[in-house]
Order: structure tokens, then C-alpha cells, then sequence
């Protein structure tokens, strides 16, 4: 069951609470989130939000539209296949004297940083697109994995175009 | 000038023109409830938190305007939760302000505490937890703001008690600022002509009328348009009167329980002209064998609801009354060039087509002419006692379908009742707070069954402390009727906890105990009279209740989840339709 993967970028209020309505939103219509990342913009007052939803294209229209109906949502845009997509990746492995240096030469071919070296394990960290990242994990398994971290995949479009385009104009009502 | 977080929210309250409330006092809104006695604002005291929000339902449903209710943290503020969710479903504008334990005991379970934006988050439109005294000027004016614009809802404003007792600087502002909120209004310059072009040459348009047409007050709108372009009119649910059933457009209402032609219009259609409604599975039956000769265009103020269920030719988002507006300007325009009769479908055939099915179909009752009262007699007798002025507000199930297929509706607001939710015990409230909006002149009659009728009945003492003056009509089966009519359908006529004793509660000892009027008809014969002398009561509520047949089963019906091309027209026909499946599956 081959289910497309959309990657959302999604600029909110940063007000507390949008991102349980995000995600509640999610669970209630029953939307599936592969991933899910959140951070901050270069507006103090606007957070962003890379989603990546497993569904079929029609699905993701009703997604998008009820993410704009979310009073705290700014934007909603989907990045396409062409966008810059990365994830960060925490390693722990066991590397004894001598696997250590086989270990850091799989770093390196993936442009990988060792940040701890201990006794008995190596703990690397990977930037990237998830299938590298994937990868690398699959090349350091058979040394033994103690544990490994992910973070949700962020994303921008290339070239000189930006979410927040059209944005900033605020609109002001009278009640 | 400083004053209290309290005082700022009767303060922008009554700035916003809010001039009721239905509500119930309690620890975390007590300040609120001391300012409101210095607020020019009238408060109407509920018995049960449910009773509040329906009320305020009520109220918006029949006047337009934003309902309001106020009430206390924790089990008040979970009591509104079905009416929020009601409100929700129906696209009811509503601002629900709630008390909240104080913000430095929010996450201790303290004494009353809830996380009610929390468990409100999915029901409302939008809600806040308050955090500081000074938003709640704002948080009380953009609740109120996206209450009632765009697709209209509930919205929710919860405020910590020390927030209330703080003091604040007033000054009012009426403007408001939510950069991710805009709902677009009007249509789509080019999508309105492919709409007119579509219509122009359809040749069995429909106008499937939705309830946001009634919640835009867009009566005049669908009117001019039907009757410019010759479409006939279903009317759903939520839509019962938006175009009277009397005009010569108007094919009834669709769906479930639907009226047979305005069924048939929809299933054999080649274009649906969708206007503020949503595509319920109510209204549709078998999804994929709705409609299946129909392209369709869809006006919606929700983008979200357009290509939901039903992909769409044409959509069109915005406010239905504008987008009507701009299709009549549209057609003036074409006119004006000579080219009016382009969008006007070459329909008549199946203008008369549809009148042929709707007399070959009618809604078949048989009423012996003395003894057992039909249920559908007993609607019927309502309707003419208290007349085409008054307003009809129906509880959940069998009474609800009769109320609606029976009365003949004649304009949007008329008639109110709980469609997307399904609320038993909507009515008595519902009821109370659209009379409350609507003032002397207009009746409001509740039309209850006698399960949902004691869902709510405690409001009764509401509407005799407040004297508001509601006809309370019970339709008493003894039986939750709707339910028991499934499981006779479905389930083989095993009954299971369907049963309500028809004495219990004893309704002419309920009504002296309330110190109301109480009448009860029990026989066809005495039904008229009955009536009559319960409708000359206007100064003060009345209860009036209907012992019914209750082997009366609720026709036509498309079976759950099957086409609406299976619609069945009597108890009759369904038997003979189950006896020749059953045969064909001997043999």
C-alpha cells in the first residue's frame, strides 16, 4: 500500500495551545502524521510547523482546508518533490577498539559528526534527507544500535520565494 | 479608568450589543455574575448547564444574532459540551464564556477544574484559556467576531477566576485582528458564469437548499434566483421554509425520511445546484448511488465542505446571500445584453415531471375518524391551531420527521430543531431561547417526544420563573419511538429498552406541579377542541400531550446505508419487499 507522502509547511500564531489543535485536528478526522516538526521563524510572533502526511492527494485537500479553517493558522503550503527536505539524526553505537574506526568512516562517507566517543559506544549525528539518513542506520546496524533519535523532517522551497509572501498584511475588522 | 476583568467582560458585552444571556452562576464566575448585576444585561437563570446552551441555540437559530451563555467551571462548563457540539454540527452562532479556577491552580485538579478548551477544541468553532486580564476585551470581541461570520459556530472563551478580579484599563476598540482568519465572502467572478452556463444547459436542475441559506437570512436570494431560472427547490433539514412548501418551486425535503419527490429530484437529476449544505449522509443515502446522473455545482462559505463527499463541477466559496446577489446581477447583466434566456434551462417537462411524482406520492396516514390519534394527526392539528406565524422547534426522531415533512413551512427560521447532532432534548430549551429572541408577538410551539422531553423538562421552571410563554406540545408514544422503529425494521421487531411508560411521569400532574396549564388528547375526536383551547393561552406556558398510536412508523425511509433509489413508502411495502427478498433467496 504505497500511500503518497506530503510534506506541509505550516505558519501559525505562535499562541499556547495551536499545536493540540494541530495535532487534534489529526487524530480527529482521522489523518495520519508521519512526522511533525515545530520551531520557530524569523517573525517572533509566528511559529512553523513541517507536517508529513501519508494519504492520497484528494485526502490532502481536505487536510489543507482544515488547516486554514484553524483561526491560529497563518499559511499552508505543500512542498513539492523539489524542496529542500531535512532530518537530524542522533546515533549510538557500540564500537569496541576495533570497530571504532570502520564506524567513523561510515560517518564520514555520509558527512556524518562524530559528538561522543565513550568507552564502548560512538554517538554520530546526520543532517539530511530521510532516505540517507535511513541509509546510514541500515550500514551501522550490525555493530549494534544502542539507540537512535529522528527528528520530524523541516522543509523549504527552493529559490527566492517564501512562505510568508502575502502575509504580512494584516487584516483589521471592525466588530 | 481601571476596572475589574469582570466588569470588562459585561462591558464588552453589552459594547458588542449583547442584551440576553442564559446562564448559571457557580464558584469560578461569580465575579462576572456580582458585575452583572450593574450591566444592562437581561439573564435568564437555567436549571441544568444544557438547558443554557440550547437556549441560546434556540435564540440564534431564530433571530440571527450570536447566542450567549455563561456558566461556571468544571461539571458546568462539561454540561454545555453536547450544546456546543450541537451548535457546531448546525453551524449555530454561539459564545459560550465559562469560568475557570484561578490560572495559579490550572493544572493542580483543583475544586471544579476542567481542561475545558481542551475537551472543547474539536466542538467549537475556535476557543481561548484567558491569561491575563487585559485580552479579555479582545478574547470576548474575536469570539464573538468568528461566531457569527464566515461558517457560523460556536466559539468558547474560558476565564481564570484571579483574571476576573484583576483590574484593567478599559477603553473599547471595536476592531479586530486575526490574521489567520478571512473568510472569503464572495464568489469567484468566472466560477459564477460557469455556474450560470451550467444551469443554462441542464435540462433536470435541482437547487438542493442547505441550512446555511438560513443562516445567511438568504430567503429573498433563493427565491428571485429559483423563480428566474424556473429550478425546483429541495429544502434538507436545516432548510425546511427557506422557500415556502406552498410555492409552486418547492419539492420538499430530501433524504432519510425526505418527502418521495424531492428524493426522486435529487436521484434523477443532471444537475444539483448545491446551496449551503454539506452532502449529509442523511440527505444522500448510499453515497456513490447519490445523485449519479448529477454534475453539481456548490456554493459553500466553508472551502472545506466543497469536494468533501461529493466531487464537484463548479465550486463556488463564499457567503450564499452574496454569491445569490451576484448571480441575479449576473443574469441582469446577461439581459441587458440580450442574452437572458441563456441561462434559463429548458426545464419544463421536468418541472412537471416532479409535480406528477409528488401527487402520485403523497405521505399516506390512516386516521379512523374516532378513537386512536395518529401522531401525524396530532402534528397536523398543531400546525392548525397555532398557525403559519408561529415558529416550530422539534426534539430528536419520530416526532422530529413528522414535524418536518408535515408542517408546511413558510419562510427560513421558522422551524428549529437539532440535525447534525441528533439531540434529544433540544426542544424545551431550544424552544424557551428562541421565544426569549423572538418576543410576544411570535408563538413558539415545542413539538417533543416523550423521551427527549424529559431529557430537558427541568427548563420548564425557567420558562415560568422567566415567564416566556411556549407551547410545549409532547408527543406521547410511550416509547422512543424512532428507535423502536429500527429495531422492529432491523432487528426483527425485538425490542430492546425502547419502552417509556406512558404515566410516567403522570404530564397533567408534571404541568400543576410546574403551575402551567396542562391539556392531553387521547382521542382524534376531542383533538380540535383541545388544541384550540390550549393555543388561546398566549400569556404564559402551556403543556400539551398528544397520547399517540405507537405502532406508527415514520414513511417514506431510505434504509440505513442503502441507495436512496431503495426509498420505501409504507410499513406495508417494506414487509413485501422483505418477503420477496427472502423468497428469492429460498428458491
Amino acid at each position: 500500500m504505497a500511500r503518497d507522502r506530503h510534506i506541509l509547511g505550516v505558519l501559525v500564531e505562535n499562541r499556547p495551545g495551536v499545536l493540540a489543535r494541530i495535532s487534534g485536528m489529526f487524530a480527529r478526522r482521522g489523518y495520519n502524521i508521519h512526522s511533525l516538526a515545530v520551531g520557530p521563524t524569523e517573525d517572533d510572533a509566528v511559529s512553523r510547523l513541517t507536517i508529513v502526511v501519508g494519504t492520497e492527494a484528494v485526502q490532502l485537500e481536505q487536510i489543507v482546508k482544515q488547516l486554514n479553517k484553524l483561526v491560529h493558522v497563518l499559511k499552508v503550503i505543500e512542498l513539492g518533490d523539489d524542496a529542500v527536505a531535512r532530518e537530524l539524526q542522533l546515533v549510538k553505537v557500540d564500537a569496541g577498539p576495533e570497530t571504532r574506526s570502520q564506524i567513523i568512516e561510515i560517518a564520514d562517507v555520509f558527512r556524518a559528526r562524530i559528538v561522543d566517543v565513550g568507552l564502548d559506544t560512538i554517538t554520530i549525528e546526520a543532517a539530511g534527507n530521510p532516505r540517507k539518513l535511513e541509509a546510514m542506520v541500515d550500514l551501522l546496524r550490525p555493530f549494534g544500535l544502542r539507540e537512535f533519535v529522528r527528528s520530524g523532517t523541516i522543509s523549504l522551497t527552493r529559490g527566492s520565494r517564501s512562505i510568508s509572501d502575502g502575509t504580512r498584511a494584516r487584516m483589521r475588522r471592525v466588530v | 479608568m481601571r476596572i475589574t476583568g469582570a466588569e470588562a467582560v459585561m462591558r464588552t458585552l453589552e459594547a458588542l450589543g449583547v442584551d440576553t444571556v442564559f446562564g448559571y452562576p457557580g464558584g469560578a464566575i461569580m465575579p462576572a455574575y456580582d458585575t452583572l448585576l450593574d450591566a444592562g444585561i437581561h439573564h435568564v437563570l437555567v436549571r441544568h448547564e444544557q438547558g443554557a446552551v440550547h437556549m441560546a441555540e434556540g435564540y440564534a437559530h431564530a433571530t440571527g444574532r450570536v447566542g450567549v451563555c455563561i456558566v461556571t467551571s468544571g461539571p458546568a462548563a462539561t454540561n454545555i459540551v453536547t450544546g456546543l457540539t450541537d451548535a457546531m454540527m448546525d453551524s449555530i452562532p454561539v459564545l459560550a464564556i465559562t469560568g475557570q479556577v484561578a490560572s495559579t491552580a490550572i493544572g493542580t485538579d483543583a475544586f471544579q477544574e476542567a481542561d475545558v478548551t481542551g475537551i472543547t477544541m474539536p466542538i467549537t468553532k475556535h476557543n481561548e484559556l484567558v491569561r491575563s486580564a487585559d485580552r479579555i476585551r479582545d478574547a470576548i470581541k474575536e469570539a464573538y467576531h468568528v461566531a457569527r461570520t464566515g461558517r457560523p459556530g460556536p466559539v468558547l472563551v474560558d476565564l481564570p477566576k484571579d483574571i476576573l478580579n484583576a483590574t484593567v484599563e478599559w477603553e473599547w476598540d471595536p476592531e479586530v485582528d486575526l490574521p489567520g482568519y478571512r473568510p472569503t465572502v464572495r464568489g469567484h467572478g468566472r466560477m459564477l458564469r460557469e455556474a450560470l452556463e451550467l444551469i443554462g444547459s441542464s435540462r433536470r436542475p435541482v437547487i438542493y437548499a442547505g441550512g446555511g441559506l438560513v443562516r445567511a437570512g438568504a430567503d429573498a436570494e433563493l427565491r428571485a434566483f429559483a423563480e428566474r431560472l424556473g429550478l425546483p427547490v429541495v429544502t434538507t433539514l436545516m432548510a425546511r421554509g427557506v422557500i415556502p412548501d406552498t410555492h409552486e418551486l418547492a419539492v420538499g425535503m430530501p433524504g432519510m425520511h425526505g418527502h418521495y419527490a424531492a428524493i426522486r429530484a435529487l436521484q434523477e437529476a443532471d444537475l444539483l445546484v448545491v446551496l449551503g449544505a454539506r452532502f449529509d449522509d442523511r440527505v444522500t443515502g448510499r453515497l456513490d448511488a447519490f445523485a449519479p446522473h448529477a454534475r453539481v455545482v456548490h456554493v459553500d462559505v466553508d472551502p472545506a465542505e466543497i469536494g468533501k463527499n461529493r466531487e464537484v463541477d463548479v465550486p463556488l466559496v463564499g457567503d450564499v446571500k452574496v454569491v445569490l446577489g451576484q448571480l441575479l446581477e449576473l443574469l441582469d447583466d446577461l439581459a441587458a445584453k440580450g442574452r437572458g434566456d441563456e441561462s434559463v434551462p429548458d426545464a419544463a417537462a421536468w418541472r412537471d415531471h416532479l409535480r406528477t411524482v409528488a401527487d402520485e406520492h403523497p405521505l399516506r396516514c390512516e386516521q379512523p375518524d374516532e378513537g386512536v390519534l395518529k401522531p401525524q394527526t396530532a402534528i397536523r392539528a398543531i400546525h392548525a391551531a397555532w398557525g403559519d406565524d408561529a415558529v416550530y422547534v422539534a426534539g430528536v426522531g419520530q416526532h422530529q420527521m413528522w414535524a418536518s415533512q408535515l408542517i408546511p413551512y413558510s419562510r427560513g427560521r421558522q422551524w428549529i430543531n437539532s440535525g447534525g447532532l441528533g439531540t434529544m432534548g433540544f426542544a424545551v430549551p431550544a424552544a424557551i431561547g428562541a421565544k426569549v429572541g423572538l418576543g410576544r408577538d411570535v408563538p413558539v410551539v415545542a413539538i417533543d417526544g416523550d423521551g427527549c422531553f424529559q431529557m430537558t423538562l427541568q427548563e420548564l421552571a425557567t420558562a415560568v420563573q422567566h415567564d416566556i410563554p411556549v407551547a410545549f406540545c409532547v408527543i406521547n408514544n410511550g416509547y422512543l419511538g424512532m428507535v423502536r422503529q429500527w429495531q422492529t425494521l432491523f432487528y426483527e421487531d425485538r425490542l430492546s429498552q425502547v419502552a417509556l411508560p406512558q404515566d410516567l411521569p403522570d404530564l397533567m400532574k408534571l404541568a400543576d406541579a410546574y403551575g402551567i396549564p396542562g391539556f392531553r388528547v387521547e382521542r382524534v375526536e376531542d383533538l380540535a377542541a383541545t388544541v384550540e383551547k390550549a393555543a388561546a393561552i398566549t400569556d404564559r406556558p402551556v403543556l400539551v400531550e398528544f397520547r399517540v398510536d405507537p405502532d406508527e412508523m415514520v414513511f417514506p425511509m431510505v434504509p440505513s446505508g442503502a441507495s436512496n433509489d431503495e426509498v420505501v413508502e409504507s410499513a406495508e411495502e417494506w414487509h413485501a419487499r422483505r418477503l420477496a427478498a427472502a423468497n428469492v433467496g429460498g428458491e
